[in-house]
């Protein structure tokens, strides 16, 4: 077989800011200057901005999807968008960034390697680049790029770029984020986006795409603690695979090898992988995120929601967490001994809230242990019983292990996402 | 050590989990199959996430009678092959019934009574899961669509008001009548459809390659002559060296100059085309909201 169009990785990442940040003209132009974009999709849009009676084809255009958008000139949802380049392929999560949007920035950051933060360089940092700090600081985007847009509305002045990264380093310093770089760009003329720009010749950095394109993601994942939800159980009930059990599951954490002493969860027996088989057939060890299926030496009772592990790194096993969470609904706010559904990886349960700790001021980071109202948008610190033990991992050391949706069982909507502490 | 897979197979490995998702978490799944690139790239996947038990899925087609002879040949091999239940939701038969109307005119095209039979089958089979092979990349509209996404009990998708999905959870409760949609492809481009296709080397129906057919040209478009096309007096099929895109109904799904005979091939004219694969098809060229209005009433 032959793997020969496939060298390249896949890297996703995240877009916040508003219309006014130039985020749709950015992603229009990366778009654009990587030529990702078709005769047809360009001639619709040019056929748009001639109609809205605008002067130069307007490209932020090509990220506007639905109908009611359009008219209202707004992102309502996480819009995705694909581009490659020979080194790699990328998968936008574009996002509103107005403060009503939180929800669907938490959402696409969720998956995400790469942030990537507008601040116009007239304006410098200001209340929403404050929020997408804090949002990709608690989601623990492992990489964040800061593009200070609009530079040639400072005249590309060095000044004016030193002066917000100052401002933008002395704000992060309170929060959890691990790599930060700064790019001073013009998304409208396309300076430092995929060309680099003559005008900034006092910087010294990389592009934007050949940042994406070289940023090291290969340890995103967690390669340490081995950790497998048992996702399905596949039995074929055939005559040639008589007996055959395998456990399907997408690999969490950890490298798993043929041949390992594993410990299975809840029911803490062990045994040992018999055989690994993924997409191509068998293979002498998995690893994050792989989908595959695994046979064990020994016929033990395994089933969706447990967990395969090694006998001497175990998750926590427990009852009780706490978790920091973002609720996503306007319709009802969060009750303090409220029961919900909890999904964590292939487990479901339920769970009560036993205490709400406190609210945390999404643009000062002030913990306020008086307000307990959580509604729409809001990020707050909360203590939960489940009905049953979940296998978990803090979700600074795994975004798989350590997540976990909560929802409404009278409307059957997820109504928030929680991260375990 | 490095550990580290190509794009094409974290796509497919999160293709096999969203599948092994629905499989687990609905009573009675199925999976759109329309004869194009696309479903046949979900059954492949399917097979391998199941394996080595069945796909757990019936095989859902929703037949507008207007259909290109190697589909259906096609379809019935891989029914054969996978040993799938096919089930088959006739457009032909909701005419005769009187439960549709057929459209009149030039450009008269049954593809939007396929809403009609598709809710109406769904309903009829008591399925609680459509698999479908939409993809993200196609259309504006479905840039916007969930992995699971979620169907009133009129089949309606509600864009303003989707369910937030977050790292690999999957949030499919509903009640009785509603259902959802999946979507595992949803990341996928054409260009990653293809190279992975070759990669697998998957067989696809002819269509899909270079060959001379008998068409005629509507409004810059090539459409594959057939009799279920009235012709205008100015229009007289002519033969061309052409292969489809996308396949659907025969008469939207317009063909394409291409001299591409091996799926190699159409890896660099997709690679370097500077068309949407869409482009070519009538159906989105309605209006610029074509999809997003057909998609809110229920459609694929």
């Amino acid at each position: 077989m032959s793997e020969e169009y496939s060298s390249s990785e896949l890297l996703r990442f995240t877009t916040a800011g508003s219309v006014d940040d130039g985020k749709s003209t950015l992603i229009g132009r990366l778009l654009y200057d990587s030529k990702s974009i078709h005769q047809d999709q360009y001639e619709q849009i040019k056929k748009t901005s001639e109609k809205m009676g605008e002067a130069e084809i307007n490209l932020a255009l090509l990220t506007d999807g639905l109908k009611s958008e359009r008219e209202q000139g707004i992102t309502i949802d996480v819009a995705y968008r694909y581009f490659s380049t020979p080194k790699r392929k990328f998968i936008i999560a574009d996002t509103p960034g107005h403060i009503q949007y939180t929800r669907n920035m938490v959402t696409g950051a969720s998956t995400a390697n790469v942030a990537l933060i507008l601040i116009d360089a007239r304006q410098g940092v200001v209340e929403q680049t404050k929020r997408h700090a804090i949002i990709a600081s608690i989601l623990q985007i492992p990489h964040l790029v800061v593009c200070i847009n609009k530079m040639d509305l400072v005249d590309f002045k060095e000044e004016a770029y030193n002066k917000i990264q100052e401002e933008f380093e002395s704000f992060a310093a309170k929060l959890d984020v691990k790599d930060v770089h700064f790019i001073p760009i013009s998304a409208l003329l396309g300076d430092n986006v995929v060309n680099r720009s003559t005008n900034t010749p006092w910087y010294e950095g990389s592009t934007l795409m050949h940042y994406l394109e070289n940023v090291h993601i290969a340890s995103d994942h967690n390669f340490i603690d081995v950790r497998f939800p048992v996702q399905y159980v596949v039995r074929p009930y055939s005559d040639e695979f008589h007996d055959y059990r395998g456990y399907g599951g997408r690999v969490a954490g950890g490298v798993m090898k043929k041949g390992d002493k594993v410990m299975l969860l809840p029911s803490g027996f062990t045994t040992s992988i018999a055989q690994i088989d993924g997409p191509t057939g068998e293979q002498q060890e998995a690893f994050p995120p792989q989908s595959v299926t695994i046979q064990l030496a020994d016929d033990l009772d395994l089933s969706r929601g447990d967990m395969i592990v090694r006998e001497n790194n175990k998750p926590e096993v427990s009852q009780d967490m706490d978790l920091m969470i973002c609720w996503f609904t306007g319709d009802v706010k969060l009750k303090e001994g409220g029961k919900y559904t909890i999904m964590h990886t292939t487990q479901e349960a339920r769970c009560v809230i036993k205490d709400i700790r406190y609210k945390l001021d999404i643009n000062s980071l002030h913990r306020n242990e008086e307000d307990k109202d959580i509604g729409l948008n809001d990020i707050a610190r909360i203590h939960i019983r489940t009905t049953k033990p979940l296998f978990t991992d803090p979700y600074r050391t795994n975004r798989i292990t350590g997540s976990v949706i909560i929802i409404d069982e009278g409307t059957n909507n997820t109504v928030a996402a929680g991260m375990i502490i | 050590m490095n550990y580290h897979i190509n794009h094409l197979r974290e796509l497919e490995s999160e293709s096999i989990y969203v599948m092994r998702e629905v499989a687990a978490q609905f009573e009675n799944p199925v999976l759109m199959f329309s004869g194009g690139k696309d479903s046949i790239l979900m059954v492949h996947l399917a097979y391998k996430a199941f394996y080595p038990a069945r796909i757990p899925f019936t095989l859902l087609h929703i037949d507008t009678g207007h259909n290109f002879d190697e589909t259906i040949r096609y379809r019935d091999d891989l029914v054969a092959k996978t040993g799938c239940k096919l089930v088959v939701g006739s457009v032909q038969e909701a005419i005769d019934n009187g439960e549709i109307r057929e459209e009149t005119g030039v450009n008269a095209s049954r593809n939007g009574l396929q809403t009609h039979v598709l809710l109406a089958s769904l309903e009829k089979g008591k399925y609680d899961a459509a698999l479908g092979g939409a993809r993200r990349d196609e259309e504006k509209a479905r840039a916007k669509e969930r992995f699971f996404s979620h169907r009133d009990e009129f089949g309606q998708w509600d864009p303003k008001n989707q369910r937030p999905e977050l790292w690999n959870m999957f949030n499919s409760k509903h009640r009785m009548g509603e259902h959802f949609r999946v979507f595992p492809i949803s990341n996928w481009t054409e260009l990653d459809v293809w190279q992975y296709l070759a990669m697998e080397e998957v067989e696809l129906p002819s269509l899909y390659y270079a060959h001379k057919r008998m068409v005629i040209e509507r409004d810059g478009i090539l459409l594959a002559d057939s009799e279920y096309i009235p012709k205008k007096p100015d229009e007289v099929p002519f033969e061309e060296m052409v292969r489809c895109r996308t396949i659907g109904d025969v008469t939207c799904t317009g063909v394409w100059r291409s001299e591409a005979a091996t799926t190699k091939d159409i890896i660099e004219e997709v690679a370097t085309t500077r068309m949407t694969e869409r482009g070519g098809r009538a159906d989105d060229k309605r209006s610029e909201t074509a999809m997003e209005d057909r998609k809110k009433k229920g459609y694929f």
